[in-house]
């Protein structure tokens, strides 16, 4: 078998404690049961809460990366978004966006991932871990998707 | 699965700010709010849960200092496990908390100098909000903003070692700690390569004071003159009066300096202490009781940090701290840019106190746990980034939590940002009777001095701006304005 040596990262973020705002952090922890299982040693996952300045250094080192969130927005599922780098921030900036970190990296690093945003559709936000039946639905759905992007760049035997 | 609860009123738009602008029949500034809307449910929602679980649980109080709540929610666990309040731990327990403690501050406070306050600084105040960003300050100081990157990161990889993982770390257990630094932790973080090494940390946390006091040289309006107002300040401090952000008793200076609250034993906080309930903000306001509640309120955070503790115990830092209370007479600073200079004290102080613990053995071996006699009740206190964080619980005879109750930073400088924004409005905007962009940049530097936490809790793309709304004599909100 041959592997394709792109790197890629699946990167999710959110919080688990506040139902459906665990999506992204499920699909990346799928993700890497599902590479480890299958020796995808090329694939990377990672998870936070949200999305820190300092992940333009950690993208920095892929060429691949596909951020996971949930998403409020009347979506039917999920949409698998490709990412451009935009500037624009938040008034805190302690959050930001995925596309801020595209652009900051690009900036501080010289270098550009090819990237990718999975927003998955959530519907409630309560202080709960549990999520909701439809959104677990969602998320296997989105899953799916996600490991079939990655097939396409790494040809395993699975 | 797990139980639902339902608090009203409830919001969806959490953790975003909201300035009302009340003006008289003159149209002249009345009165100036800072509205945090979010809603406390958290305290609610730990009651029933068995308190082993609060050092982990209360981690999804906050995205931006889980840390701080994890610390603070283990402190309290210790004193109902019967291990003591803070002193009774085992010496590798408490080094490897400071240690995880001390790279939260140093990423923290790295996170909001570099890349929040600088671009105020090095763009100024009034640029145009598109150029003031760290893409700016990437694009024309990229040396800075790469230092802040990974200044961010290392505190991260330290958060890490110590606590075991960055999303719900668990870390610090009630009694004790669960894990021993290990050799390669050890080794990584000493002398790690490519920047990532404590005196690379430490070299870039001296260039950042230097930057900071050559910007001060030149533009001592911006630092000096920016909304000074009276205030008092608290902070936790070691009991021979030095900064220590970890554990200590409470200390309040009114703004001569003189001591209003005398060291007392947090345990007992609530007898000093008290929270005002204000019908225009779902945000406490607290106060310190003998003071009463108007003129008791005070600041917490570096610079109240800064104006409560007598020396620091690591040779760099106080070599700056004692170039800041020259700076202002040996009194306390009540001039809320100065924060961003007592932050880089701090940071300086946090690289000098990790170097000191790596090179500890006792973090690499010893006893992790301590137990004791169960108690009902403990109180746990740390100083976050952010200011003094209170954690305070009850548990019942099962075990479970029947009373919770959370002072976070940013609640307890719910008083002195109101203050600093009013300060700023009635400047920039007496007389005005449009919104201008000048003024709401004048306004949201002004809250940013603060470092507050506005965005606690769930996260929503698209949905954290600083909202504006002004209202004539007659309570008629005359203008709307977002700024994202």
């Amino acid at each position: 078998m041959t592997r394709n040596p792109t790197k890629i990262l699946v990167y999710g973020y959110g919080n688990p404690g506040r139902q459906d705002d665990g999506l992204g952090i499920k699909l990346a922890e799928e993700v890497d049961l599902w590479c480890n299982e299958n020796h995808l040693v090329h694939i990377q996952t990672d998870t936070n809460y949200q999305l820190n300045l300092e992940d333009a250094a950690g993208i920095a080192d892929y060429d691949i990366v596909i951020f996971a969130d949930a998403s409020r927005e009347d979506i039917q599922h999920f949409c698998f978004d490709p990412l451009m780098p935009s500037e624009k921030t938040e008034f805190t900036m302690h959050a930001v966006s995925p596309a801020f970190i595209l652009h900051l990296c690009k900036q501080m690093f010289n270098h550009q991932p090819e990237a990718y945003l999975m927003h998955i559709r959530g519907y409630e936000w309560e202080f709960m871990e549990d999520m909701t039946e439809k959104a677990r639905a969602n998320l296997l759905e989105a899953i799916s998707y996600v490991k079939d992007f990655i097939i396409g760049y790494s040809q395993p035997n699975v | 699965m797990g139980q639902k609860i339902t608090i009203e009123p409830v919001t969806r738009v959490e953790g975003h700010g909201k300035v009302t602008i009340h003006l008289d029949n003159e149209g002249k500034i009345e009165q100036t709010r800072l509205h945090i809307v979010e809603f406390r449910g958290f305290e609610r929602f730990v009651q029933g849960r068995p308190y082993w679980e609060m050092p982990v649980l209360v981690q999804r109080l906050c995205g931006i200092c889980p840390v701080s709540h994890h610390l603070a929610a283990a402190k309290a666990m210790d004193v109902i496990v019967g291990a003591g309040t803070g002193e009774g731990l085992t010496p590798t327990a408490e080094k490897m908390r400071r240690l995880m403690h001390y790279g939260q501050i140093f990423q923290s406070h790295s996170l909001h100098f570099f890349h929040l306050a600088s671009p105020d600084l090095l763009f100024g105040i009034d640029s145009d909000p598109l150029k003031r960003n760290v893409i700016q300050v990437a694009f024309q100081h990229r040396d800075l903003a790469v230092q802040g990157v990974m200044m961010r990161k290392y505190g991260q990889e330290v958060i890490q070692a110590t606590a075991g993982k960055k999303i719900h770390g668990t870390g610090a257990i009630p009694g004790g700690i669960n894990k021993h630094l290990t050799e390669d932790e050890r080794e990584y973080l000493l002398h790690g390569d490519d920047y990532m090494n404590i005196d690379k940390m430490t070299a870039w946390a001296q260039d950042a004071l230097e930057f900071f006091k050559e910007y001060h040289k030149k533009n001592k309006a911006v630092i000096d003159g920016f909304a000074e107002f009276p205030s008092s300040h608290l902070s936790l401090v070691r009991k021979d009066g030095a900064l220590d952000l970890y554990h200590g008793v409470l200390r309040a200076v009114n703004t001569e300096g003189k001591k209003i609250l005398h060291d007392i034993d947090y345990q007992e906080y609530y007898r000093y202490i008290d929270e005002e309930v204000k019908s225009w903000s779902y945000m406490k306001f607290p106060y310190l009781k003998e003071i009463g509640k108007k003129e008791g309120w005070y600041s917490v955070g570096p610079l109240a940090r800064m104006n409560t503790a007598e020396f620091i115990d690591t040779p760099l830092a106080q070599k700056e701290f004692e170039l800041f209370k020259q700076y202002n007479g040996g009194k306390p600073s009540n001039k809320p840019m100065h924060a961003h200079w007592a932050r880089l004290i701090e940071i300086l102080h946090a690289a000098e106190k990790m170097k000191q613990l790596l090179n500890d053995p006792d973090l690499m071996e010893g006893e992790l746990i301590t137990r004791g006699t169960k108690q009902f009740e403990g109180v746990g206190v740390i100083e976050a980034p952010r200011g003094t964080l209170f954690h305070h619980y009850k548990i019942g005879e099962n075990d479970m939590i029947t009373m919770a109750n959370l002072i976070v930073s940013t609640t307890n400088n719910n008083q002195p940002m109101n203050e600093a924004v009013n300060q700023v409005a009635v400047r920039v905007m007496t007389g005005k009777k449009e919104i201008t962009e000048g003024m709401m940049n004048a306004v949201e530097v002004a809250i940013r001095a603060y470092d507050p936490c506005l965005s606690c809790a769930t996260h929503a793309l698209g949905q954290m701006p600083l909202e504006f709304e002004m209202y004539d004599a007659d309570d008629n909100m005359i203008e709307r304005k977002f700024k994202h």
